[in-house]
């Protein structure tokens, strides 16, 4: 028997992100995880549950000067995803409430890892 | 106001196995702000997908964590099975609850020698690593590997589990669970225990809820949510109810966890007397396409597999949210207005496993 949650997922412009998470914050839905592809863009995952049922927003960036508002006036808890979207992917989270200024990772390795306008992909 | 002094705790501390950096922003001896960091075992595993397939992934994902590794290794291939629509064999699914529930037994058994040993019990932290031992031997004659199990696949399991062995590892598992009633009694019933646990580390259920705790961190606050109930492997053909206490003190979180050791020995017994016959796994082809979120449960809480597959044989994406990470923001909030010598105590009472947390 395969498992498969029914799980909902929608692409949102990043100017309505804050807004959709007001919602779902109101909607009693949780903050699960925020997480990030990096390919010809940024692909900016976040997934709420509420009672057992998964939800996505997903946000898309361009890999030039990414940045986005943060949700952690909604979900304070995004404090730990937005500073990983920074340090490791290069992203720029505006109104972070605890913005660790790219100090949350301390990685003995140069960051971000994601390709930079400055850094071409190799 | 009182001098503030900044204390760093870790990521060398006698009571952390692994490396987690917190600045202790300190008023005398009161704690009024943490701010943790992390990034000292960064191994860069979700980078690995561009090297290694998708079925050699499993191992992979089986050494995210040393503890909880079965449980890795089924998250990650119920999310290529949920890509690629493949149906597990029934036996398989109840190999995975008797595995996984093992595992989560041996997670908090240990957790318990450790959390004796956090606050100075030293010989309830040597019994409890000495009932573990026993369980080790019953995964080690099972499976092969005393921690990393090896038996999750794509598909299904790697290995069976024949009937009069699963006979007497029941029989084992019995006298386990009487050895462990023995260890959880002091941990329940203990002055000195009690005294440095009650009341210390309160997370209210309001803040658990708003700062996304999971597991037994969120339980211990009184909300009934455990992942298992999403019904995968065989957990929906188990009578099982997920344990709550509301106590929200570092107290209630251990007591959660010593409730868990007696569901996860009732759903293996339970498990044993009904797994049905037959194959153990299915043939896999082709390449997986599309993406998945899949959720499990941990000993520590909800784990999140992200796969992403474009019909390569290597994944173009493969991201885990461990349950560490999401207990990070309700651990800051616990060590707010504590004092000093009950840190090491509360950041226990997470479980927290950093390399996990930092794949």
């Amino acid at each position: 028997m395969v498992h498969v949650e029914e799980q909902a997922l929608e692409v949102v412009d990043k100017s309505l992100i804050t807004q959709k998470a007001a919602l779902m914050k109101t909607e009693g839905w949780r903050l699960v995880q925020i997480s990030c592809l990096a390919r010809d863009s940024f692909e900016v995952t976040y997934s709420f549950d509420k009672d057992y049922k998964c939800s996505h927003l997903r946000v898309i960036l361009p890999v030039n000067n990414p940045e986005l508002p943060s949700i952690t006036g909604e979900y304070f808890a995004a404090f730990t995803y937005e500073n990983e979207l920074h340090d490791l992917f290069g992203i720029r989270v505006k109104g972070n409430a605890l913005d660790f200024g790219g100090k949350f990772y301390k990685l003995s390795v140069p960051t971000p890892f994601a390709p930079q306008p400055q850094q071409p992909a190799k | 106001m009182a001098t503030r002094t900044v204390i760093p705790f870790g990521p060398q501390h006698p009571v952390l196995p692994e490396p987690i950096h917190l600045d202790l922003v300190l008023e005398d001896e009161k704690v009024v702000q943490a701010i943790p960091s992390i990034g000292f075992i960064h191994r860069g595993l979700e980078k690995l997908v561009e090297k290694k397939d998708f079925l050699e992934m499993t191992y992979v994902a089986e050494r995210i964590c040393g503890i909880c590794s079965f449980i890795h290794g089924q998250s990650y291939c119920q999310a290529i099975e949920a890509v690629m629509k493949i149906d597990v064999p029934e036996r398989a699914l109840f190999l995975r609850t008797i595995w996984g529930e093992m595992s989560r037994i041996h997670s908090h058994l240990l957790w318990l020698g450790l959390f004796a040993d956090g606050f100075g019990f030293e010989s309830l932290f040597m019994h409890s690593w000495r009932v573990r031992e026993k369980l080790l031997d019953i995964i080690e004659e099972t499976t092969g590997g005393r921690v990393i199990f090896g038996t999750a696949k794509v598909g299904g399991v790697r290995r069976d589990i024949d009937t009069p062995t699963l006979k007497r590892i029941e029989g084992e598992l019995r006298t386990i669970e009487k050895m462990s009633r023995e260890i959880t009694d002091v941990f329940k019933k203990d002055s000195s225990v009690r005294r440095r646990t009650v009341g210390v580390g309160m997370l209210s259920k309001e803040d658990a809820v708003a700062l996304g705790a999971v597991g037994p961190t969120l339980r211990g606050s009184g909300v009934s949510q455990d992942m298992r109930k999403l019904g995968y492997a065989a957990y929906p053909k188990i009578n099982w109810e997920p344990v709550v206490e509301t106590g929200c003190d570092c107290y209630a979180r251990c007591m959660v966890r010593c409730r868990e050791l007696y569901e996860s020995f009732s759903m293996i017994y339970q498990a044993i007397a009904k797994i049905p016959d037959g194959p153990v796994d299915v043939k896999v082809t082709g390449n997986p396409s599309g993406e998945y979120f899949s959720r499990t449960e941990q000993p520590r809480g909800e784990v999140i597999y992200y796969v992403k597959g474009n019909a390569t044989k290597n994944l173009e994406r493969f991201r885990v949210r461990t349950p560490t990470f999401a207990n990070v923001p309700p651990l800051v909030k616990m060590l707010g207005g504590c004092e000093l010598p009950d840190v090491p105590v509360i950041v226990l009472t997470i479980d927290p496993c950093i390399s996990c947390t930092e794949r």
